[in-house]
């Protein structure tokens, strides 16, 4: 293991100081489950390890809706009525949590299937997104939520949604003197589908060969809401915001998703590695949304009806 | 490591990972039911801290990058890959290893099911398997097996082909009827994960 300096500030105030200090000779570690093996490779070598594990005030979820694991958060959620999340908190509490589980099934659905129990008792969501391998399951649900991430630094607070957070492989709009400090989950449209679908044909613990999340809301009889994202298909989670275009207004039969689901053909850049050739994963894409669209759908009918 | 008492620190190696002089720091955390206090370079990983600076070499190294689930270690109750971990995260924390499952002499539960039931060949993936299924029956204490297939799915072996291994926790799980009746957490999902992938029957 490389060399470093590790430092265990005991507040958000010295997190950001330090990272203000050392700039990018500095990187912060939360759960260090991704950190720790690119260090490894030596594919990053910082000079100073700012470990995280003591800020506290980041592994509290807020939320209107009252709820037994609430905890104390430092500042009010920046999506009123709607959910936030501290960036420590692990996935293993986000897979758990009944208030995730109840006010965004699609991330619980998404952070179960991320890797093996180890890596969700130590990794956190913000981690998570920081880390930015487009094979993460959390991105697509959290585009598909319309989640926003809060960045802090010394100066400055920001809100970044999702589907712009992540610029290319491994690669964020984060600065090196900012910290992911909160996950924001806006207030949910009603009557509102579901699903993650995640492909792994090969081992379970893997990341996913193509993955895709889909929120479907129905008004009436017709699509009056969309959101689809797929993971693994290209250098950074792709929104498929022509596929959202085409469905929005229409009645979603199964002939009307299927043709949806084609148009990601086009839209998906995926790299040949291990788990399939670019050609087979751009096929299983379609096939994935597809699923996922109808999953989405079902359980939005389901709602409407019951 | 049994009985009270601190625990004599030993350095024995750790001849493939060369000390690195600089940076040291001091940690303290309960190990299997010890305080120890020791001296570590920052860098230091944490099996590493295990294995070489305590000396407790029941935890084993299989893949190196958080994969196989050898090098499960216990940290608060949780189940982690030691192998990815600093030995700094484990400061104020308590750490359990194999060598701290068995409270005394007799043998867990868990340890008893696998001897009994043939849970394991060759014991590499052993220590690992087990305090998995430690961390599996503390959140679920009477899990279906589907529920020990998709909790245990991240802890490879190469010899036994799971069948075994899944038998001896839930078989275990069945002795244990004496701990009170703990109300398993939601979380347990009731099926695997992912989609395309074939399951096996058991």
């Amino acid at each position: 293991m490389i060399a470093f300096t590790y430092i265990e500030p005991a507040n958000i105030e010295e997190a950001l100081n330090t990272l203000a200090q050392y700039g990018d000779e500095a990187k912060p570690i939360a759960g260090g489950t991704g950190l720790i093996n690119l260090m490894k490779q030596q594919l990053v070598q910082p000079g100073y390890l700012i470990g995280l594990r003591r800020l506290s005030e980041l592994k509290a979820m807020s939320s209107s809706v009252p709820s037994p694991d609430q905890g104390k958060a430092r500042w009010e959620s920046s999506a009123p009525g709607g959910l936030g999340i501290g960036s420590l908190c692990t996935l293993r509490t986000l897979e758990t949590s009944p208030l995730i589980r109840q006010y965004a099934p699609l991330l619980a659905e998404a952070t179960r299937q991320v890797g093996t129990i180890r890596i969700r008792s130590m990794a956190t969501i913000g981690g998570a997104l920081a880390h930015a391998d487009p094979s993460e399951d959390l991105p697509p649900a959290m585009i598909a939520l319309d989640a926003r991430v809060q960045l802090r630094s010394r100066t400055r607070v920001r809100e970044i949604p999702a589907a712009e957070f992540f610029t290319g492989y491994y690669e964020t709009v984060i600065q090196p003197d900012e910290l992911v400090t909160e996950v924001a989950i806006p207030p949910q449209p009603p009557v509102t589908g579901v699903a993650y679908i995640k492909f792994l044909p090969q081992t379970q613990n893997d990341y996913a060969t193509v993955a895709a999340a889909a929120r479907l809301g129905l008004q009436a009889d017709r699509i009056s809401d969309v959101r689809v994202a797929l993971g693994a298909v290209g250098a950074t989670p792709l929104r498929a915001r022509k596929l959202e275009d085409h469905l929005y207004g229409q009645i979603p039969t199964s002939a009307a998703l299927r043709h949806a689901a084609e148009l990601v053909a086009d839209m998906v850049d995926p790299i040949a590695d291990f788990r399939g050739s670019a050609s087979y994963k751009r096929e299983m894409a379609v096939v994935i949304t597809r699923r996922a669209l109808t999953q989405a759908a079902a359980m939005a009918q389901c709602r409407r009806a019951g | 490591m049994r009985g009270s008492g601190t625990i004599q620190v030993n350095r024995c190696g750790p001849q493939s990972r060369p000390l690195v002089s600089g940076d040291m720091r001091t940690i303290s955390l309960t190990i299997n039911r010890n305080r120890v206090t020791s001296e570590i370079p920052d860098n230091r990983l944490l099996i590493d801290f295990i294995r070489y600076d305590l000396g407790l070499t029941g935890t084993k190294e299989g893949c190196g990058v958080g994969v196989c689930g050898a090098c499960t270690v216990l940290l608060d109750n949780q189940p982690i890959s030691s192998c990815i971990a600093l030995a700094v995260v484990s400061d104020g924390c308590e750490i359990t290893t194999i060598e701290g499952l068995a409270e005394g002499e007799p043998l867990h539960a868990l340890q008893q099911a696998f001897v009994d039931r043939g849970g394991f060949q060759c014991g590499i993936c052993t220590p690992g398997q087990i305090l998995a299924a430690k961390a599996l029956l503390d959140s679920n204490p009477h899990p279906t097996r589907e529920q020990i297939q998709a909790w245990m799915m991240g802890n490879l072996c190469r010899c036994t082909g799971y069948y075994k291994i899944i038998e001896s926790i839930y078989a275990a799980a069945r002795t244990t009827s004496g701990e009170s009746r703990k109300q398993a957490t939601p979380s347990d999902p009731p099926r695997g994960q992912g989609e395309g992938f074939r399951r096996g029957r058991i």
